[in-house]
């Protein structure tokens, strides 16, 4: 498991930690350096009949946009900052680390449990300062009948606690099972030399071109989720 | 497993703060406001095109509809004209019969006077030659002479009786 050994670049120690300036960290400023890079450059020249790659630009702004009105409405809007930095962040994590010699970011849980943890008490503190004591009747669903009140509760309480753990996990085990399994296969084309080794890289290019979609996807999930969540804490259903 | 080694754990944390933060920062003040200005640009050149189009079609309903009134009360005018003209023409061509019929009737009773008065000369005429004829004819046969108020009184009679 090389591929996700974290490996310190410069020493940084701060207060009896260690803040090493690592791999992951040098792609986490890839990921920065691409979207600035991008984001300036592409609306650099704002043009009414949008260039290619202001187009992109706006594919992405559009996206995001649209995902976070279609969930949480027009006033969820003043999210879109962060969602859409939560977007970008994890598809250019996941997506950096299908290149040859990257490291994903996003392959390691402390990453995505950050992530998840900071946007799941983000939004139950929206949820609190905006509805205050009403936001518990986010546990009862509408027209649950009283007999089995107590039951979905108890349900509704453990699958809001559970939310952190299955965002995180859910990007983090996508990421990583991944890149094994074409670190595993790629191992095969070797092991097998060149009589058998290609049917192993027939498979190693099938599964690149599904983890690309696989990082994509992810991507999307994550800020998708990221929207219901803060939905549930604006709107209350 | 590397990711279940605590020692990397606060550099991770770390930087992914950091650079979380940092785009943010890009996402925030560069490409939303960015993006956003330029998308509502293009949205609002799109809408005022179309509010363009829409007072322009106004503007052709409000002409077609000028002309429509103008060819309207140009016809009405052209017909009312034309029925001034009729009723004129109608009215000369009523006095104009009437001036000649009136002129034939005169002419008639003029002419049937004129035949009744030849007539009544033409019978005293008659009843003249009656009665010389009848005094005539006595006074070969029966050699009298017959009294003229006699004679007269008698083919009048004669006359009267054939009428």
């Amino acid at each position: 498991m090389e591929q996700f050994e974290i490996k310190p670049l410069f020493d940084l120690h701060i207060a009896g930690y260690d803040l090493s300036y690592t791999n992951s960290a040098l792609f986490m400023t890839f990921a920065v350096i691409a979207s600035a890079l991008l984001f300036w450059s592409a609306t650099r020249n704002r043009t009414m009949v949008p260039s290619r790659w202001q187009s992109i630009a706006e594919v992405l702004y559009e996206f995001n946009a649209t995902m976070v009105k279609d969930n949480i409405g027009k006033q969820g809007l003043k999210y879109l900052p962060f969602v859409f930095t939560l977007f970008l962040f994890v598809l250019l994590g996941n997506v950096l680390g299908l290149m040859p010699y990257g490291f994903t970011i996003t392959s390691h849980i402390v990453v995505t449990a950050t992530l998840a943890v900071a946007i799941w008490v983000g939004a139950t503190v929206i949820g609190f300062s905006r509805h205050g004591f009403h936001y518990f009747s986010l546990l009862l669903p509408k027209g649950t009948p009283p007999a089995v009140a107590p039951f979905l509760v108890l349900i509704e309480t453990m699958s809001y606690f559970i939310r952190p753990v299955s965002l995180s996990l859910r990007l983090f085990a996508n990421m990583m099972a991944g890149h094994v399994l074409l670190k595993v296969l790629a191992g095969f084309i070797i092991s097998l030399g060149l009589l058998f080794g290609w049917i192993p890289l027939i498979a190693v290019f099938g599964i690149t071109l599904l983890e690309i979609m696989v990082a994509l996807i992810q991507a999307y999930v994550f800020a998708l989720l990221t929207c219901i969540y803060l939905n549930d804490a604006v709107n209350l259903h | 497993m590397p990711q279940f080694d605590p020692s990397s754990f606060p550099s991770q944390i770390f930087w992914l703060v950091v650079s979380f933060i940092a785009l943010y920062l890009v996402v925030s003040r560069l490409a939303v406001p960015r993006v956003a200005e330029v998308l509502e640009q293009r949205h609002r050149l799109v809408q005022d095109d179309i509010d363009r189009a829409a007072s322009f079609k106004a503007e052709t309903d409000q002409a077609i509809a000028a002309y429509e009134q103008a060819m309207a009360d140009a016809r009405a005018q052209a017909q009312e004209q034309i029925r001034i003209v009729t009723n004129e023409a109608k009215a000369i061509a009523e006095k104009r019969t009437a001036e000649v019929t009136k002129a034939v009737n005169d002419q008639t009773a003029q002419a049937e006077a004129r035949i009744a008065k030849a007539r009544q000369d033409a019978l005293d005429g008659l009843m003249q030659v009656a009665a010389d004829n009848a005094k005539a004819v006595v006074a070969k046969l029966a050699n009298l002479t017959p009294d003229d108020a006699a004679v007269q009184s008698a083919v009048a009679g004669a006359l009267k009786e054939t009428r």
